[in-house]
């Protein structure tokens, strides 16, 4: 039977403090901008004109299709040597994380926005708006409530999406387990414990956007 | 008449596809005239009343209302958003499923217009918008969000919405066909009494009698042509085209209006 002993992890509770930040402010950044991707990604595919709907289709696929660990080698070794980019491991990671968020905010926002019934900004139109007003005004904020669960989901996998700029030793909380794992050579533990950090933030959130949630809905 | 006419349309043609909807269409409607368009589902009714303000774009002919006026066909350029936006803020639609706002309440949905398009100070419009609702009777539904309301009460704040924009003329696109038959007395009373105050109107409805009632002049189409126009009452009673006499006979022609239910 094997002998857990988490004791030994607090030595190291700096190491995670410090990757915990990086991994927390990580997702922050490519949330964000991930959100602005997506809102671009959206409107292009929604567009008036072929070429830019083609354009964020494009966009949009070629993130969506390919995984995100390819993508975070190809930013960070590729775009050097094919367009002459150089860019540090967190400026790559976080573009490539952003890119590949954002090509599926696009689509829960395309979603969200065409959902809401044709008459809203017909009626909108009626009345005198333009279409950016009936959007801004009508159809935005019914859609965006929507859209909220699906935001919250892909956001979680962005969140844990992190995890994977270890690979361009960007120092997250994988990252630096990984280094407090071979130091005391207490794998289990140092995993089991990062898993509930993860778990730790999370679960709270998805909490409070719940709520967030119902108490939007009572307008409908 | 087109000297006084308020909506003059001519030679409007509109296709979806290869699919022509409407084939030549004209139309006068007088200053304060009330015109009910009536027809079987497909005729192309509701597309000409949307062509009126331009909710749907017609491929040729024109179209004017009070002094603006578009013509559309080859070498026409198409209005742009802003130009559009302008011309629909001087006209007020009513639709079959209401389309009110359900993010905000009812209040808020006959101020959007004003605070919006208008750009009316939001004390203004609330002044404004809590007239409107007194005048369809709904000033103590003011608060509340549209979800709450019956269908014949939504439709009612449709109606002041639309004259929140304190518009020349009124379109109605079977603002009845959606309610419950015990709802649709209250609406029709509403739009009776704009008519009676002189509101440039075009009614979409099945609602027979009532057109004979309100409408001073009738428009029965079929298959996007105009089969047969007239005085309200004198293609109802006695239609000229078989095609109406077939379509009327569908229909109870005359007798009481359903009751106005003046509780809401």
């Amino acid at each position: 039977m094997y002998q857990w002993d988490f004791g030994i992890l607090w030595s190291y509770r700096w190491l995670f403090l410090n990757g915990l930040g990086v991994t927390v402010g990580f997702t922050v950044v490519i949330v964000l901008l991930g959100l602005v991707f997506g809102l671009l990604g959206a409107f292009g595919t929604l567009s008036r004109f072929k070429a830019v709907r083609l354009t964020a289709l494009t966009f949009i696929e070629a993130f969506r299709c390919t995984p995100i660990l390819v993508q975070l080698i190809w930013f960070y070794y590729a775009l050097p040597i094919l367009a002459g980019v150089e860019m540090t491991p967190i400026t790559a990671s976080a573009l490539a994380l952003s890119l590949y968020g954002g090509s599926f905010y696009s689509e829960i926002i395309r979603g969200g926005i065409i959902s809401i019934d044709k008459g809203q900004s017909e009626a909108g139109a009626a009345l005198g708006m333009t279409p950016g007003q009936s959007m801004r005004r009508i159809v935005l904020p019914q859609a965006i409530k929507r859209m909220i669960p699906a935001l919250m989901n892909q956001s979680i996998i962005q969140f844990k999406n992190t995890s994977l700029v270890s690979v361009l030793a960007v120092p997250d909380l994988v990252y630096q387990s990984q280094v407090a794992a071979h130091d005391s050579y207490r794998p289990l533990e140092t995993y089991t414990a990062v898993a509930v950090a993860y778990a730790a933030i999370l679960i709270p959130l998805t909490i409070i956007v719940r709520r967030g949630e119902k108490r939007l809905a009572v307008s409908e | 008449m087109s000297e006084t006419s308020k909506i003059e349309i001519r030679g409007l043609r509109k296709s979806f596809g290869s699919n022509e909807v409407l084939k030549n269409i004209n139309l006068d409607v007088a200053k304060g005239g009330v015109v009910a368009l009536i027809g079987p589902s497909g005729s192309g009714k509701s597309t000409l009343l949307r062509c009126i303000n331009l909710l749907v774009v017609p491929d040729g002919g024109s179209v004017r209302v009070g002094d603006i006026s578009f013509a559309f066909g080859d070498g026409a350029k198409l209005p742009d958003v802003k130009t559009l936006a302008k011309f629909r803020a001087t006209t007020g639609m009513v639709f079959q499923h209401f389309n009110l706002f359900p993010h905000m309440t009812t209040l808020q949905n006959v101020m959007e217009g004003p605070v919006t398009v208008r750009r009316m100070a939001k004390a203004d419009a609330e002044k404004l918008a809590r007239a409107q609702l007194a005048k369809v009777g709904l000033a103590e539904k003011a608060d509340q969000y549209p979800t709450t309301l019956s269908g014949g009460q939504k439709q009612r704040v449709a109606i002041a919405r639309a004259l929140a924009m304190e518009p020349d003329v009124m379109l109605f696109d079977e603002a009845t066909s959606a309610l419950d038959p015990e709802l649709v007395g209250e609406v029709l009373s509403v739009i009776q009494q704009l008519a009676s105050e002189g509101m440039t109107m075009v009614i979409v409805t099945h609602e027979i009698a009532f057109a004979r009632e309100v409408a001073d002049r009738l428009i029965f189409m079929r298959d996007g042509v105009v089969v047969e126009e007239g005085p309200a009452r004198q293609v109802i009673d006695n239609p000229r085209e078989a095609a109406t006499r077939a379509f009327l006979s569908h229909f109870h022609r005359t007798g009481a209006l359903p009751p106005a239910n003046a509780t809401s």
